[in-house]
């Protein structure tokens, strides 16, 4: 790995985490991997490292974090949050990080598109006659798409 | 009891095996079911590009549910845990919970709180319990084994699921499984997550998860893997020929949502409960049964 040059870094990335909704605990880390330990998406994909996040963060590695691919590999199992002996609530602190990312404009394709779904049906899977069918044959009662509350709320 | 039954987006459309089952095992053990035509979207989807949006989107439920003057049983436990998690955050820090109510007044809505959310299973658990269920038990499944797997969303954050289960020892499926009659089976990953949360982003990282549980799983003697969560269906049911493919293996693990095995055991057909629907076929555990009758 080349070095870092801190004073390449922006210093006051770590602020805005902390700003952000669930960002705050990344101030109460103090670095004892129990969260990499815990976490099942590093058993098995090692660009993702929850405490070398934090560290990253930490730093104000700001670019290398928010346009990095490995951010959106947390599956959201909450098992980092359940071992942190400093209640970071990690989980929490990298839908934080995917937020800032979001308003950096570095999104994956598929999240947009779920957004739009739910503008259009209020629901992740439109429901059509088809489907609507198969619920009354089966006896299960109709799906009423309301998408015009979702359209106005987000 | 009565409660408000939130379906979310993936169970009616693609599991109605599990809905068939949850609403005629409610029914069999005094739990009323009243459907919600206005419930949409948890949430969830949305948290990874705004968690403010989701807590706007999971309140208008919950804002709806006070509205009908219930509380909210989900079946999947990314929408059990959203919902769960929005009306705590609400209930305890009122400046968000004025922020949320800024937008939600945009469609009509207001919610001052607090509205109770819980899985059906927590349901069953807390509202009928292990001793009414095994009286109600009519057709014990003997000679059934089961893994059970819980999901990630059913245990934590444990802040949410205090008094229900622990995520470090679950036990609640696994007594509910033990209750009907079948024996549950332990293995080395029953806590491990299914991977189904990273599946839109890499496919390779989800099935190598899923394959940790569905290899050991595959070798119990398990005659399927119960589930209680569409997305860990996603992954176990959806994912597995592929899996097996992948890793070539010729294993086949069945995969079944608990409320079928209650179902069964409560004395309805694997017809009714929607057996049909289910992807990799429980064979030998439906045989079983029939020798039951």
């Amino acid at each position: 790995m080349s070095r870092i040059r801190l004073n390449a870094l922006d210093p006051s990335f770590k602020h805005r985490v902390a700003r952000q909704r669930g960002g705050e605990g990344i101030r109460a880390c103090f670095g004892c991997k129990a969260c990499t330990a815990a976490c099942p998406i590093e058993a098995v994909d090692k660009r993702y490292d929850p405490r070398k996040i934090i560290r990253m963060a930490l730093l104000g590695m700001k670019k290398q974090v928010l346009e990095g691919d490995f951010i959106w590999l947390c599956s959201s199992c909450y098992g980092c949050h359940e071992v942190c002996p400093q209640n970071v609530r990690f989980t929490e602190v990298m839908f934080a990080i995917k937020n800032l990312a979001v308003a950096e404009a570095c999104i994956p394709p598929g999240l947009t598109a779920q957004k739009e779904l739910l503008k259009a049906h209020g629901r992740l899977y439109e429901v059509s006659d088809f489907e609507n069918g198969k619920r009354e044959k089966l006896g299960l009662p109709r799906i009423v798409e309301h998408p015009e509350d979702f359209d106005r709320l987000l | 009891m009565e409660a408000l039954l939130y379906l979310g987006c993936t169970v009616p459309v693609r599991n109605l095996n599990y809905e068939l089952a949850a609403r005629l095992t409610a029914e069999k053990l005094g739990i009323k079911f009243r459907d919600v035509e206005s419930f949409g979207c948890c949430g969830f989807p949305l948290k990874s590009l705004d968690a403010f949006e989701t807590l706007v989107v999971a309140a208008r439920n919950l804002a709806i549910a006070e509205r009908e003057g219930g509380e909210i049983c989900a079946l999947c436990n990314a929408c059990a845990g959203t919902l769960a998690e929005t009306a705590h955050s609400l209930d305890s820090d009122p400046e968000t919970k004025a922020k949320v109510n800024e937008r939600l007044a945009m469609v009509g809505l207001r919610y001052e709180g607090p509205v109770r959310v819980r899985h059906y299973m927590r349901l069953l658990w807390e509202e009928v319990g292990l001793a009414a269920i095994r009286s109600a038990i009519t057709r014990p499944l003997d000679g059934i084994a089961l893994a059970p797997h819980y999901g990630c969303h059913y245990l934590k954050p444990s802040e949410l699921t205090v008094g229900f289960d622990a995520p470090d020892v679950p036990a609640t499926l696994a007594e509910l499984i033990t209750a009907t009659g079948a024996r549950s089976v332990d293995y080395p990953s029953l806590k491990e997550c299914c991977g189904g949360g990273v599946l839109g982003i890499s496919e390779e990282v989800a099935n190598a998860m899923a394959a940790i549980k569905l290899k050991d799983v595959a070798r119990t003697e398990a005659h399927a893997l119960v589930l209680v969560c569409p997305f860990c269906n996603v992954m176990y049911e959806g994912q597995q020929k592929k899996i097996f493919k992948e890793t070539g293996l010729d294993l086949k693990v069945p995969v079944v949502y608990y409320p079928q095995i209650l179902g069964l055991a409560l004395g309805l057909s694997p017809q009714e409960l929607g057996f049909k629907l289910n992807r990799v076929k429980p064979s030998e555990l439906l045989k079983i049964v029939e020798s039951l009758k």
